[in-house]
């Protein structure tokens, strides 16, 4: 089934007699995908140039970057002129105006706690709300969904105020409580959704066999729970490690904490026409979740349907 | 114990590392085991153990933080003065914030149409094509990369050289208007339009999200309507237009308003790109610069109670269309 009408299929059939409507027919099918395949390749190309462009840019030579444009070097392919480099990543990472390695360290410090901590502790509440039966249970449970509309900004000058009383301004932990809590309620309702739908036949048995609700939480439906588990990690990862705002307001510039997404921007603040430095910067950053994104793609495809949706 | 705050080396920072998630997890295995003690626990005290912990949680970093700026917004620069509604009425008459909800109005609504439009396109092209895994992962891998990367990336596609001789365009779209014999443009300093340059960024990125959720809907249409459709003989646009569109309404509404949202929000790519000059500003990095760097809490406060406040409607939309096209099943 397509959508796109294909107007060249009109030349094929006016000159056809109407005894030919079959061969019409599947002429019209025929030349309707070339309309459809043209509009995907040129989407797919604009949408993949641009990436492509700094791609290639991160390996030219930095006199070459600010001489000519990136798709000069195909022209030079052929005459023998191109000209590859890694300096720019050498510079990006370990040079003393960039220091990227560093940074790399603290985006990977940040997430991992923050993709382990708000799961564990929205198993529990979602293990609660779909299991336990206590009153006010459904009144509560749409209270925690309904706090995904607070948009982060909303609590972020008194939550820093309690940080800074706490002495734990400017360390780790101010990022890692704040997006363990801005990721919770969206953690619990999608896991409870998930755990609401295991057979209560299953957790019936566990607990006539004698098991508790800890018994029963570890041994049925912790491990149904995994492919969830895996969706919502996955989402979590990304948002975590490509996230500029929670950042930049807790821990600001300081090398010993920030991410590589607040030193990159900053670079491209002070920076910016140093390309070869900001096109290598740019590709260390995404590494990582590109990789997570290409090898685990399934799961994050399932959480987005599953209304993993965060803005 | 100077570490658990001011960890220096990467060694220091791994072990802190590994420190908070032994900590945490540790946390909830000893609620757990409490919980598990006693032979027969009352109701009250499962129900503690395993919502005490997620309740404390959002009370203290969602709720309080959020009653407390709503306070905020009513009071002056640093707090210390009751001043009625007057950040807000500056946020909403003066001219440089007009300017700003101008441009965030101009985001919302450009940003979620093009980049449905553009995904639904794209789902049907490439439905049942033979390269459909490959052409989606294209379009949809923008979403895997942080918003300051795409800022980058888009950056370079905008990079402006002054037309002088003996100078060439390393930006690709100056290049393309040089080709086209065009002199080339300033993209992120030429108003009005560049605020749409920026804009073109987020739709590149959102697109893949569109496109991945109405695919789905697509697939999920059930085989006899197309069929039947089919035999009566809608076919193309027809097809299209009658059965694909109905059939997909209530995903175009979760993802119009999903994408809404989450424009609404956006701060990264034009603090990247424009750093807001320009006139370029939107209502998400005033509300950081008010804060952070104008040190005026009280009317970055109002801010961020404005963006509260304009995203709910978006979700009354939302929940209302769901619950519509439930009651037409």
């Amino acid at each position: 089934m397509t959508a796109i009408p294909s107007t060249g299929s009109k030349a094929g059939t006016t000159s056809a007699a109407s005894t030919l409507g079959q061969r019409a027919g599947k002429a019209r099918r025929r030349l309707s995908n070339p309309w459809a395949s043209g509009i995907a390749i040129i989407l797919a190309i604009l949408w993949t140039l641009p990436t492509a462009g700094l791609f290639i840019t991160s390996f030219r030579k930095q006199i070459d970057i600010g001489r000519s444009g990136w798709w000069t070097v195909f022209g030079d392919l052929f005459t023998g002129d191109a000209r590859f480099t890694w300096d720019n990543y050498d510079a990006a990472l370990h040079g003393s105006s960039t220091n990227l390695a560093q940074f790399f360290v603290n985006s990977i410090v940040i997430t991992l706690p923050s993709v382990v901590i708000p799961i564990a502790v929205a198993l529990l509440a979602a293990y609660a709300f779909a299991w336990i039966d206590f009153k006010g249970r459904d009144w509560l449970f749409v209270f925690v969904f309904a706090l995904q509309v607070v948009p982060i900004q909303v609590t972020m000058i008194p939550l820093l105020r309690q940080f800074v009383n706490w002495g734990l301004a400017g360390s780790f932990w101010t990022v890692w409580l704040s997006h363990s809590i801005f990721a919770l309620p969206l953690a619990t309702f999608l896991l409870h959704n998930f755990m609401k739908d295991i057979p209560r036949s299953l957790v019936e048995a566990a607990t006539v066999d004698g098991a508790g609700h800890v018994q029963v939480f570890f041994r049925v439906v912790f491990p149904l729970m995994i492919p969830a588990i895996a969706a919502f990690g996955i989402f979590q990862f990304l948002w975590v490690w490509n996230d500029l705002l929670v950042a930049l307001v807790f821990v600001g510039g300081s090398p010993d904490v920030a991410p590589l997404t607040v030193r990159v921007a900053e670079l491209s603040g002070t920076r910016g026409g140093a390309w070869h430095l900001l096109s290598a910067g740019a590709f260390i950053m995404m590494i990582v979740p590109l990789v997570v994104f290409l090898s685990l793609q399934r799961y994050f495809v399932r959480g987005l349907l599953a209304g993993s949706v965060k803005g | 114990m100077d570490w658990l705050t001011a960890a220096g080396s990467p060694a220091q920072k791994f072990t802190l590392m590994l420190f908070a998630i032994v900590l945490f997890i540790g946390v909830v295995a000893l609620i757990l085991f409490l919980v598990d003690r006693p032979k027969n626990p009352r109701k009250w005290m499962l129900v503690l153990g395993f919502l005490g912990l997620p309740m404390l949680g959002l009370g203290f970093g969602l709720v309080y933080p959020a009653i407390d700026t709503i306070r905020n917004s009513f009071l002056n620069r640093d707090g210390t003065r009751f001043v009625g509604l007057d950040n807000y009425v500056t946020a909403l008459t003066d001219a440089q914030f007009l300017l700003v909800l101008r441009n965030t109005a101009i985001w919302v609504i450009v940003v979620p149409v093009l980049a449905t439009v553009i995904g639904l396109v794209y789902a049907v092209v490439v439905d049942r094509s033979r390269f459909e895994r490959f052409a989606k992962a294209l379009i949809f891998l923008p979403m895997a990369i942080s918003m300051v990367g795409a800022s980058i990336i888009w950056r370079f596609v905008y990079e402006f050289r002054p037309d002088q001789q003996g100078i060439q365009q390393v930006g690709l779209l100056n290049q393309v208007l040089v080709w086209l014999g065009i002199p080339p443009q300033q993209f992120l300093i030429d108003q009005p339009w560049n605020t749409f340059f920026l804009i073109v960024v987020l739709i590149w990125i959102q697109t893949g999200f569109a496109m991945t959720l109405l695919s789905a809907a697509i697939k999920a249409i059930p085989d006899d309507i197309v069929e039947a459709a089919r035999l009566d003989g809608l076919s193309g646009l027809g097809m299209f237009r009658f059965i694909t569109i109905p059939s997909i309404r209530p995903t175009l509404v979760v993802v119009l308003t999903t994408i809404a949202i989450a424009t609404l929000k956006v701060f990264d790519i034009v603090r990247t790109m424009t750093a807001g000059n320009f006139g370029t500003s939107v209502v998400a990095l005033e509300f950081y610069n008010q804060s952070f760097r104008a040190f005026n809490s009280g009317l970055g406060a109002a801010l961020a109670v404005l963006l509260f406040v304009l995203v709910i409607p978006i979700i009354a939309y939302n929940v209302r269309q769901l619950r519509l096209s439930e009651e037409v099943r």
